[in-house]
């Protein structure tokens, strides 16, 4: 898999209307009444009655009859050879029935190896040796979860050590090979670049400035609330496959089940039930998954395999781990002119990261950011190293998180380096509106933005001016503070099917709408909700459409045998792509409605005109059909010759992807005795187009941010030179609480995509994306003056105390 | 994070768990809020046969005073002592800590004799009660008897109750006037063990320090106090020379281990910070002035 991709070469001309120069507001629109409830209502979740009365059901909640349970043999070691698996002393406790090895898997059919989806390979169960620790070694079935547990403490492996590489770096000089299945004996495994090389080699030629950063993100983990697990139900008599899963993708989860296992894709069912939290973890496809739905093949019962929380924090979903070193031209006047980036991605053990396929480092290169530059010329490789696959789009829009940090990051040391104000700076490289729509040097067709307009209010709401005054009040008291920004650009929702699949699938979503002949409606997607509202907010857009009451409308996801096609909830593509579909799906009703409307009331179509909720003759308003009135009418009066009933579906691939965008502005105190960063004030101004609801953006801003938090000052998944995991326990992975959270001040601009049939872009993952550089930048802030130009994240009480004893600083 | 199996007694009466203990020996382990017991089980690092809960023991949760000492049964939560007027009048020191004890779920679970009896540097009870000079209350299978806390810690883990001993109660020598306690503890995040905190608990005569213990947690393989900050500030004025000197020596003292909180050096200078704003505060407490 070691290739190239040029995509921007192939990069088709964007349909017209896909981007556009869009005047900003701050109001919300709002066109239907409180009973209704379309968008900008702050309607209460429909979800929460059944989340707040502990009534949800999650995959953990599934017990059927005769149900056996899986646990995992797991190994200690990041590399070894394993010389023998014995497990008979565990096959004599009283309820253990069977133990899976990596052999049973083979002579299953070669099921001991699956496809990533990023047509990588990765071990279900090993034969040979293992390459990370807690790799699964073996499984044992049990009649018990607790007898599950007590048989893998009983089953022997004999391991013979192997050198181990956990450094990227080191792992490039291939000493030690992480994977010799391969043909090529490398850890390499791919080189990615985007941009204009030569263009970019001139900007930099002919800048007045040039500065030069090396920065890592650190490998995180997204400790979703609930951990994966699945309960797979073979009912040989039907052969039929049932499978409840923890899925943000059930659809292409089942297309890869059936490609993987050979069981025709009708005799497989995937159910995605309740989700507590996915965040990107539940996209990829696991080992126990596949184990534990061979399990259930092999005996013909429902097994359950539900992980625990030290499992789901070793073995699962690591996310970024990129090592960066970014360079940033600036001409004699401070405006930036170029940038150069050359990264080095640690995968671990495999690529099992879940990028549309084309995007190997996902949306990366959408790392020239909210700036208006010449050229950019970005590459990134990637190796194997002895660590978990990572590489998972934790909460970040396929690796923007990692180029949003590095360009802001940047921006500020360029600033300060310049001697300029950093929220001026900032003003200054801005894309103007009026640039609108915008080609970037990369190659991104950015759909709308008013950068200006959301960095202002963010000053004007935390009184920037004034926070200035006081850093210099206290600076020179030798009091530490400081002032962070990050006016960051997000690329969400794919994605146009030119350019966006998944193992070949493209990434359209889907609507299914059916009105019942009381007004009621039941509507089904292709994505699926892990905490994002939307049994809420697809029921709004569609009130919004069709004048039905939100409250009558049931939305359903998840389960692949009634839901209509689609490619799942992450990426923050819900709204760009579904959200769509539902607005689309609803115009199809809406044009039979009129037909059906215009033969009640005996007049021409050309004669109604629709307001809120029904057709009303012009100029007589008092001739009406509600969209009930009508809806009891497809199924009992419908003109003859047309189709009974009120339904309709679709597809929706969107032109271009949406650009949400924002300002946010940090500010930090810091403890000269102990390094700590106290986080005093955030305020956040998000720009996602036309909301749906504000309370849920606002909810999802907030847990955001607090997921942005995380990694500038807590969260980092540690190694030591063994490969051993020393943060696998909540212990050492530090989740911040509501103690250390602070009180997130949110507000918005909003500037509609030009494209989305109802204006709005994407948001659950910008807060994730904006807030690290912001709080790294406050720090930063508070000691450029002792000579600091960049710490990495998460920015310790360590690593400031570090920096402010060298400098000299003490207490 | 399964825990192997074992069995589960929950005595009524003292007497019925003390007979409980001596029948099964070193294969029982005493569960009190079980915040460090459980989780060690959950991961098989400690698999006892046998649990003896001792929650059913209602006479053994209290806060009271007893002449010039403030006795806490050994299960009390700690949530208690977060409650107790007393301890927020009188016992500044303590009180610091049980506000900064994990999180407020553990706390309404974890009990102060638990704290202690774990012997476990990284809890912040046996320094909190080695600062105040404390009495532990035990009794077994030997009757009933007295332990000094500065006897009670022995190495990490153990602590000098004896096998079949249970402890019933803390008790704490009340302040006497001009006296100030504090606790200054700094965490990662809420619910973290600390990096370091120091526990004070100092008497002025004037404006000198006439009394003081000084004790430190999570910066040594047991429980420790620093003679050396504590012979910097009896009989020196209360001076942030002196504040400086007994960080100093707090440092030096002690011996924390290097891991994700941070390493030893780092560890060594926060004790030396967090000594000193725990002194300036029991001073500023003893002398009325918070």
């Amino acid at each position: 898999m070691n290739h190239v991709a040029d995509r921007f070469e192939k990069h088709s001309p964007v349909p017209e209307g896909s981007s556009a120069n869009v005047p900003t507001t701050d109001e919300l629109r709002i066109t239907t009444p409180p009973k209704v409830c379309g968008m900008g209502h702050r309607m209460k979740r429909k979800e929460d009655p059944r989340f707040i009365r502990g009534r949800g059901n999650y995959v953990d909640d599934v017990k059927l009859p005769g149900m056996l349970h899986m646990d995992i043999v797991r190994s200690p070691y990041a590399h070894a050879k394993i010389l023998k698996i014995d497990a008979s002393e565990a096959l004599k406790i009283p309820g253990v029935l069977a133990v899976i090895t990596g052999e049973d898997l083979k002579k299953a059919g070669n099921l001991h190896w699956m496809p990533t989806l990023m047509s990588d390979t990765q071990m279900v169960l090993p034969i040979d040796k293992v390459v990370y620790q807690a790799q699964e070694v073996c499984a044992i079935i049990a009649t018990d979860r607790y007898i599950a547990a007590d048989a893998i403490e009983k089953v022997v492996v004999d391991y013979e050590p192997l050198p181990v590489v956990v450094d990227p770096f080191e792992a490039l000089k291939d000493n030690v090979i992480v994977r010799d299945d391969k043909e090529l004996k490398t850890n390499h495994i791919w080189h990615w670049e985007a941009g204009d090389k030569e263009a970019t080699d001139q900007v930099f030629k002919d800048a007045a400035t040039v500065i030069e950063e090396k920065m890592h993100i650190p490998r995180i983990h997204v400790s979703s609330i609930e951990t994966c697990g699945m309960v797979a139900n073979y009912d040989t008599a039907m052969q039929h496959m049932q499978i409840y899963m923890t899925s943000q993708a059930p659809h292409a989860h089942r297309t890869v089940f059936a490609l993987v296992s050979g069981l025709p894709e009708h005799k497989i069912q995937i159910i995605s039930p309740d989700i507590g939290g996915g965040f990107g973890g539940k996209v990829p496809v696991y080992p126990g998954y596949v184990i534990c739905a061979v399990a259930s093949l092999v005996t013909g019962k429902p097994v359950k395999w539900v992980e625990d929380r030290s499992e789901n924090l070793q073995a699962d979903s690591f996310a970024r781990d990129y090592h960066i070193t970014c360079r940033l031209a600036a001409d004699k006047d401070g405006k930036i002119t170029g940038m150069q980036v050359k990264t080095l991605a640690d995968h671990g053990a495999a690529d099992a990261a879940a990028n549309p396929s084309k995007f190997p480092a996902g949306l990366f290169s959408i790392a020239t950011g909210s700036y208006d530059m010449k050229a950019a010329h970005i590459e990134v490789d990637a190796a194997y190293t002895n660590k978990p696959p990572g590489g998972v789009a934790y909460r970040c829009s396929f690796r923007v998180t990692e180029a949003v940090h590095m360009i802001e990051r940047m921006t500020d040391v360029l600033a300060h380096q310049l001697g300029e104000d950093p929220a001026a700076f900032r003003m200054k490289n801005f894309i103007k509106p009026e640039q609108f729509p915008y080609k970037s040097p990369t190659g991104w067709d950015y759909d709308s933005g008013n950068y200006h307009a959301a960095l202002q209010k963010a000053m004007d709401v935390i009184g920037y001016h004034d926070l200035r005054k006081e850093q210099a009040e206290k600076r020179a008291r030798g009091e530490l503070m400081g002032i962070g920004i990050s006016s960051f650009t997000e690329v969400v929702g794919a994605g146009p099917s030119r350019d966006y699949d998944i193992l070949g699938i493209k990434m359209f979503d889907s609507a299914e709408i059916r009105i019942h002949p009381t007004g009621k409606a039941i509507a089904r997607f292709g994505t699926k909700s892990q905490g994002q509202g939307h049994e809420t907010t697809y029921a709004q857009i569609l009130a919004e459409e069709l004048g039905l009451p939100a409250q009558d409308i049931q939305v359903e996801e998840g389960d692949t045998d009634t839901a209509p096609y689609g490619l799942g909830t992450y990426a923050s593509r819900s709204t760009p792509t579904a959200g769509a579909a539902a607005a689309m799906a609803a115009r199809k009703i809406r044009a039979k409605a009129k037909k059906i409307a215009a033969y009640l009331l005996e007049v021409n179509e050309d004669d109604l005109e629709w307001k809120v909720d029904r057709f009303e003759v012009k100029g007589a308003p008092d001739q009406h059909k509600t969209i009930q009135d009508i809806a009891f009418a497809a199924y009992t009066n419908h003109p003859p010759g047309m189709e009974a009933g009120l339904e309709a579906t679709d597809y929706y691939d969107p032109p271009n992807l949406t650009f949400p965008f924002g300002s946010y502005i940090c500010v930090v105190d810091i403890d000269k005795g102990t390094g700590e960063v106290k986080v005093r004030r955030f305020v956040a101004v998000d720009d996602c187009g036309n909301i749906i609801n504000p309370m849920v953006v606002e909810g999802q801003i907030h847990g955001g941010l607090t997921m942005g938090l995380a990694p500038a000052l807590f969260e980092e998944i540690v190694y030591d030179e063994n490969g051993q995991n020393l943060s696998g326990t909540f212990s050492d992975y530090l989740l911040p609480t509501a103690m250390e959270t602070p009180k997130w001040e949110t507000d918005r601009t909003i500037t509609p995509s030009p494209h989305h049939p109802i204006g709005a872009k994407g948001v659950g993952e910008s807060p994730t994306v904006g807030a690290p550089p912001a709080i790294a930048n406050a720090v930063v802030d508070a000691l450029w003056h002792l000579g600091v130009r960049h710490i990495d994240i998460p920015i310790t009480p360590q690593k400031v105390w570090k920096l402010l004893r060298a400098k000299g600083v003490n207490d | 994070m399964i825990p192997a199996t074992f069995d589960y007694h929950a005595p009524s009466t003292l007497d019925e768990a003390l007979q409980l203990l001596a029948r099964h020996g070193d294969a029982a382990k005493l569960l009190a809020g079980g915040h460090s017991l459980i989780p060690a089980m959950r991961f098989r690092l400690a698999q006892p046969e046998i649990l003896i809960d001792l929650n059913k023991l209602d006479g053994l949760r209290y806060v009271r005073e007893e002449g010039n000492v403030l006795a806490i049964g050994a299960m009390t939560p700690e949530a208690w002592l977060e409650e107790s007027a007393v301890v927020q009048q009188r016992y500044p020191l303590l009180a610091d800590a049980v506000s900064v004890i994990a999180d407020p779920l553990v706390r309404n679970r974890g009990t102060v004799g638990g704290n202690l009896a774990h012997a476990d540097p990284a809890n912040d009870q046996p320094a909190v009660m080695l600062a105040y000079g404390a009495t532990i209350v035990a009794q077994g299978p030997g009757g009933r008897r007295n332990i000094a806390i500065d006897d009670f810690f022995v190495n990490l883990f153990e602590s000098s109750l004896q096998p079949g001993e249970i402890m019933l109660d803390i008790r704490v020598p009340a302040p006497g006037a001009s006296s100030g306690g504090a606790y200054v503890k700094m965490e990662r995040k809420v619910g973290d063990y600390a990096t370091s905190a120091v526990a004070v608990q100092l008497t002025m005569n004037g404006p000198t320090i006439s009394a003081a213990r000084v004790a430190l947690t999570n910066v040594n393989p047991v429980p420790m106090r620093s003679p050396g900050a504590e012979a910097a500030l009896v009989g020196k004025a209360a001076t942030e020379e002196a504040f400086e000197a007994a960080g100093k020596a707090a440092a030096a003292e002690c011996d924390p281990s290097s891991d994700l909180r941070g390493s030893a050096d780092y560890k060594r200078d926060v004790t030396r910070v967090l000594a000193k704003r725990a002194i300036r505060r029991a001073v500023a407490r003893a002398q009325g002035r918070s």
